[in-house]
C-alpha cells in the first residue's frame, strides 16, 4: 500500500511501492482492452482535476482513467496568467472540502503546491506536476513502459536528454529509475543541468554522441523554446545540433533500444520526425499506459 | 472432503454439464480467481474425456466489482481476468469454490455482461455452504455442506495450496 494517502513525489515512494503500483496497472492496462472499458471500482466518489496551468494529454489521461474506474469527474482549468497562488490555492482548497471531493489531481505552477494543498485536505491529492519540482505519474508510467520490454530495470542505462534543470518529468524519472536500480545518465546544455546534479544519484554525459551506444534508453525531453529568450541556450538549431536526437544520430544507438519522449514533441528540434515515428520510438505506448497507470494511483489512493 | 471426493465431484458435476447442455460446442468456463479458476481447468479437462468437446476456459477477478469496496480499509489486489474468446452467444458455466453469500456471483455476472452477451450463464460450485443473502443458486453442486454463519470453509487444491481438501473451521 502507498504510505498515506497521497502521490506526490516518487522521491517519496519505496520501490516497493513503485512496483506495486505498477503491478495493479498491468492489471487495469487488461481492463482497457475489454470491449467494456469499465469497472465499478470507484462508483460514488469524485474526483477533481485542478488544472492551474495549461494540460492537454496529462488532464485527459487522468479523466480517462478516473472515468473507466466509474468515478465522477469534475475538471477545473485555469488560466496561468491568473494569480492562483498561496492564499487563492488555500481558498481553493478549503471549497473542494465542503464539497465532498474525495480526491484533487492537481497541475500547478508553484513547486510544493500539491504537498501545500494535501496537508490541508482530508481528501487525496495526486501530483500531476508542480513547477519543476515532480510529475509522479509521468515518471511511473515511464517506468512502466521501459518494463514492457525489460523484466527488471537494474543495471539498464536510461540517458535522459535535454533540459534537466527546469524538467519536472526528468526529476520524477530519475527518482524512480535509480530507485528500481537502473543507471541514470543526464545529457544537455549545462546551463540547463541542475546544480550538484550528480547528488541525485545520475552521471553527467558531456557529450551525447559519447553516451548514445550504451544507453538501453534514451528518453527525450521536450525543449521550452522560453528558455532560449532567457538565453540558457543560443538557438533551437544550435540544440539541434549538439543534442537532438537526429537521424544521423540514431543509426549510433543499440539495436534494441526503447525512444521515449513525453510529448508534446517539437518535432525537428529535439528528435527528428523520422526517429520519433520510427519502429524504436515507444512514445504513443507512453500515452496508452499512462490511462492503466493513473487508474492504478487512482484505486490505490481512493480505497477505504 | 477428501482428494478422492473432489475429483468424483468434478466428475459428477462435469457429466451434468455435458447432459444439461447436450454437448454443445459452445459450452465455455470462466473461473473465479483463485480457487474457481483451477476447478474450471480441472472440469473442462473432465468434459473432454468424457464428451470429445474441448470447452475455453477464461478466468476473472472479481474484485473491481465488489460492492463492499467503498468498505474495506485498504485498496486489495488485484488479479488480471483472462477471458481470451468471444462470449456472445457461448454457455458460459461460471466457476468458483465455495458459494456463500451470493454477493462474489452477483459480482462476476456484472462483470461478464460487460464482456458480451452470453445465450446463457450457468453456475458451478463445488461447496454451497448456504447462507445467501441474494436471490442467486447453482446449477451444479459438488456437496451442500450446511455450516453456521460464523464458520469458515476452507478449500485447498493442488495446484494452488499442494493438497486436495475441504475443512470447514470453527472461528469459536
Amino acid at each position: 500500500m502507498i504510505r498515506g494517502k497521497n502521490l506526490l513525489a516518487l522521491k517519496d515512494l519505496s520501490r516497493r511501492e513503485i512496483w506495486e503500483i505498477i503491478d495493479q496497472a498491468r492489471t487495469f492496462r487488461e481492463v482497457l482492452d475489454r470491449p467494456i472499458p469499465i469497472v465499478p471500482a470507484l462508483r460514488g466518489k469524485t474526483i477533481l482535476l485542478l488544472f492551474f496551468e495549461p494540460s492537454t494529454r496529462t488532464q485527459i489521461s487522468f479523466n480517462i482513467a478516473a472515468k473507466r474506474l466509474s468515478a465522477d469527474v469534475v475538471t477545473f482549468s485555469a488560466s496561468s496568467s491568473s494569480v492562483l497562488k498561496g492564499e487563492t490555492l488555500l481558498d481553493t482548497a478549503r471549497n473542494i472540502e465542503v464539497m465532498r471531493v474525495d480526491g484533487v489531481v492537481l497541475r500547478h505552477s508553484a513547486p510544493g503546491s500539491a504537498q501545500f494543498l494535501a496537508d490541508r485536505l482530508t481528501a487525496f491529492v495526486v501530483n500531476a506536476g508542480d513547477g519543476c519540482h515532480e510529475h509522479p505519474t509521468q515518471g511511473l508510467l515511464d517506468i512502466y513502459t521501459m518494463l514492457e520490454h525489460h523484466e527488471s530495470l537494474e543495471d539498464k542505462v536510461v540517458l535522459i536528454v535535454g533540459d534537466i534543470k527546469h524538467s519536472r518529468v526528468a526529476r520524477s524519472n530519475i527518482w524512480g529509475l535509480t530507485k528500481l536500480g537502473a543507471e541514470v545518465v543526464v545529457c544537455g546544455p549545462p546551463t540547463l543541468l541542475p546544480a550538484e546534479v550528480e547528488k541525485m544519484g545520475v552521471r553527467v554525459a558531456s557529450n551525447i554522441d559519447e553516451a548514445l551506444p550504451d544507453a538501453d534508453v534514451v528518453y527525450v525531453l521536450r525543449i521550452q523554446k522560453e528558455r532560449q529568450t532567457s538565453g540558457l541556450f543560443p538557438s533551437v538549431q544550435e540544440y539541434r545540433e549538439l543534442y537532438g536526437l537526429t537521424k544521423a544520430r540514431a543509426r549510433r544507438l543499440k539495436k534494441k533500444v526503447l525512444l521515449m519522449h513525453p510529448g508534446p514533441i517539437n518535432r525537428g528540434v529535439e528528435i527528428d520526425p523520422e526517429v520519433a515515428d520510427g519502429p524504436r520510438s515507444v512514445i504513443l505506448d507512453q500515452a496508452k499506459n499512462g490511462v492503466a497507470v493513473r487508474m492504478s494511483v487512482l484505486y490505490l489512493l481512493a480505497g477505504g | 472432503m477428501d482428494k478422492k471426493e473432489i475429483r468424483l465431484a468434478i466428475d459428477r458435476i462435469a457429466s451434468e454439464i455435458i447432459e444439461k447442455n447436450r454437448a454443445s460446442r459452445n459450452i465455455t468456463l470462466i473461473g473465479i480467481i483463485r480457487r474457481g479458476n483451477i476447478l474450471a481447468k480441472r472440469l473442462a479437462k473432465a468434459i473432454t474425456k468424457k464428451a470429445k468437446i474441448s470447452p475455453l476456459v477464461g478466468s476473472i477477478d472479481i474484485t473491481l466489482y465488489r460492492d463492499d469496496l467503498q468498505l474495506v480499509a485498504e485498496s486489495p489486489v488485484i488479479h488480471s481476468s483472462n477471458i481470451p474468446f468471444d462470449i456472445n452467444k457461448k454457455i458460459v458455466i461460471l466457476v468458483d469454490d465455495v458459494l456463500f453469500t451470493g454477493r462474489t456471483i452477483r459480482s462476476a455476472l456484472d462483470e461478464i455482461i460487460d464482456y458480451g452477451r452470453p445465450r446463457c450463464v450457468q453456475l458451478a460450485v463445488l461447496i454451497d455452504r448456504g447462507h445467501r443473502e441474494l436471490p442467486i443458486q447453482a446449477n451444479f453442486v459438488g456437496k451442500i455442506v450446511p455450516t453456521a454463519r460464523d464458520e469458515i470453509v476452507n478449500v485447498y487444491l493442488k495446484e494452488f495450496d499442494g493438497r486436495d481438501e475441504v475443512e470447514i473451521v470453527k472461528t469459536r
